[in-house]
């Protein structure tokens, strides 16, 4: 199942604007669901706008948990764990929304929304956004369906860093098809050493790491072994 | 191993399972024990992720060399065998693996290795995981000790699937993958810890560790509280001012 997704996304090889839109309508088209949203969330957990939408009310979806500042993105960002809610009517705790969203839930079920699925975009302590998966009937994703759609969120974790990369140096920066679950031990201590020494988030330390591997041509591991044993430091710019 | 010793090896591990505890805390806590128990000289617990792939989740030592030896297991080694028949491996002997794990076993030789045990973490027909033994001594487990480690490994599953199931209801995949990075949380914490207070990584886990027990918090509240609001720690694990 897990191959599946990976070769889907290798249909999404390449670059460009278009990308976040591809992403999203490969994930609604591949898994049972209505649509699907992309969006960046900021370090206070509110949404800081939408990537990319499957549909209209996808993009909805977005925009109340942005004015309201409530809803099960929110929660998923803030908790770093999936909010699945797959009966949003229902006031069952497991099930419903169990009214934890007053504001958010009759919007979304006026919308004709009756379930969501919002997977937290993190590594670690790096939190870049969320992936909001709906659905206009009632009902849980099937377990197949909840690792697929895990594996989306964690390509599209991967993409939002590679956003992120404003390529201040005009240097080409890492694909964002390297997967971040590759990555050992080593690189996520590097990444914490950089945000000290660099003095910037964790975002940008992992991202920084990454654009000097690709600008040394050297593995991630590589340069992040030579950080955590003292041989290499990154300093502020 | 006395007796008595693995008596209260196990009552220790049943009472963490019992509260709210952190699964990088207690599954680190898990695998000290068994090198304890077992006589060997390192153990590491490896986990499926959502793309089916193994990382790890914890492990004795927190050395780089040592690290690598569980993150090599990516598409090879003894926990990926385990992994995928669901078997058992035992008592396998380096040197003689040579031609079965071409990258891991001469890594694992290089690192001092002479034999290690994989033991699958099983769970309602699925296998989620394994828990690794590395013995740099030639010599075997008995049947005896294959049974405690064997146990082992399945109160480190227990543990995983126990970790939020009393609170809320969660699905398995989801359980696997937040327990993955609250470890990478840990990882980065620890660089953190390290850059801030002038030490290394592995003393920075022992401080967070320290401070943790000694406050009853969580090791990846403690991990976000370095993170996120910059908690420094000295060497007794106790908060530094700036």
């Amino acid at each position: 199942m897990h191959d599946r997704v990976r070769r889907l996304l290798q249909e999404l090889i390449g670059d460009g604007p278009d990308l976040p839109p591809r992403l999203v309508d490969l994930c609604s088209d591949s898994l049972p669901v209505t649509g699907v949203g992309l969006s960046w969330m900021t370090a206070d957990d509110r949404s800081a706008g939408l990537v990319a939408a499957s549909d209209g009310v996808a993009v909805r979806l977005d925009d109340l948990q942005f004015t309201l500042g409530e809803g099960p993105c929110v929660d998923a960002s803030r908790s770093g764990r999936p909010v699945l809610v797959p009966d949003l009517a229902s006031r069952d705790p497991v099930r419903g929304s169990d009214g934890r969203w007053p504001g958010f839930t009759p919007e979304a079920l006026a919308e004709g929304v009756a379930a969501v699925f919002a997977l937290p975009l993190r590594v670690g302590g790096i939190r870049v956004g969320v992936l909001d998966l709906y659905r206009d009937v009632p009902g849980p994703l099937p377990e197949v369906a909840l690792a697929d759609a895990l594996a989306f969120a964690g390509a599209a974790t991967s993409l939002l860093l590679h956003l992120q990369v404003a390529d201040p140096d005009g240097g080409t920066p890492a694909p964002w098809t390297t997967s971040l679950a590759d990555y050992r031990a080593i690189v996520h201590q590097a990444t914490g050493i950089v945000s000290v020494t660099a003095g910037i988030s964790l975002t940008d330390a992992l991202v920084r790491l990454r654009a000097l591997a690709w600008s040394q041509r050297r593995p991630v591991d590589e340069v992040s072994g030579d950080i955590v044993a003292g041989r290499l430091r990154v300093g502020p710019t | 191993m006395t007796e008595q010793r693995m008596a209260k090896v196990f009552v220790e591990l049943a009472d963490t399972l019992i509260d709210e505890f952190d699964i990088v805390d207690f599954l680190t806590m898990l695998t000290d024990r068994c090198v304890e128990v077992l006589h060997v000289e390192s153990s590491g617990l490896m986990l499926t992720d959502e793309a089916g792939r193994l990382q790890l989740l914890a492990g004795t030592s927190q050395s780089s060399r040592e690290l690598e030896l569980f993150e090599l297991q990516v598409d090879q080694g003894p926990c990926v065998d385990a992994f995928t028949t669901g078997q058992a491996l035992t008592n396998v002997r380096l040197t003689s693996a040579l031609d079965r794990w071409p990258v891991f076993a001469p890594a694992a030789v290089e690192a001092g290795v002479i034999r290690t045990s994989a033991l699958p973490m099983r769970l309602r027909g699925r296998v989620i995981g394994a828990l690794n033994l590395f013995d740099v001594h030639d010599r075997e487990l008995s049947p005896e000790a294959l049974e405690i480690g064997q146990a082992m490994a399945d109160i480190a599953t227990i543990g995983l699937i126990n970790e939020r199931s009393l609170r809320e209801k969660t699905v398995l995949s989801e359980q696997l993958q937040s327990a993955l990075q609250s470890r990478i949380l840990v990882e980065q914490a620890k660089g953190v810890l390290a850059a801030r207070a002038r030490t290394g990584v592995e003393d920075a886990f022992n401080r967070m560790r320290r401070y943790a027990r000694g406050h009853g918090l969580q090791l990846t509240v403690v991990a976000a509280a370095v993170v996120e609001e910059r908690l420094v720690l000295d060497v007794e694990g106790q908060p530094v001012r700036d």
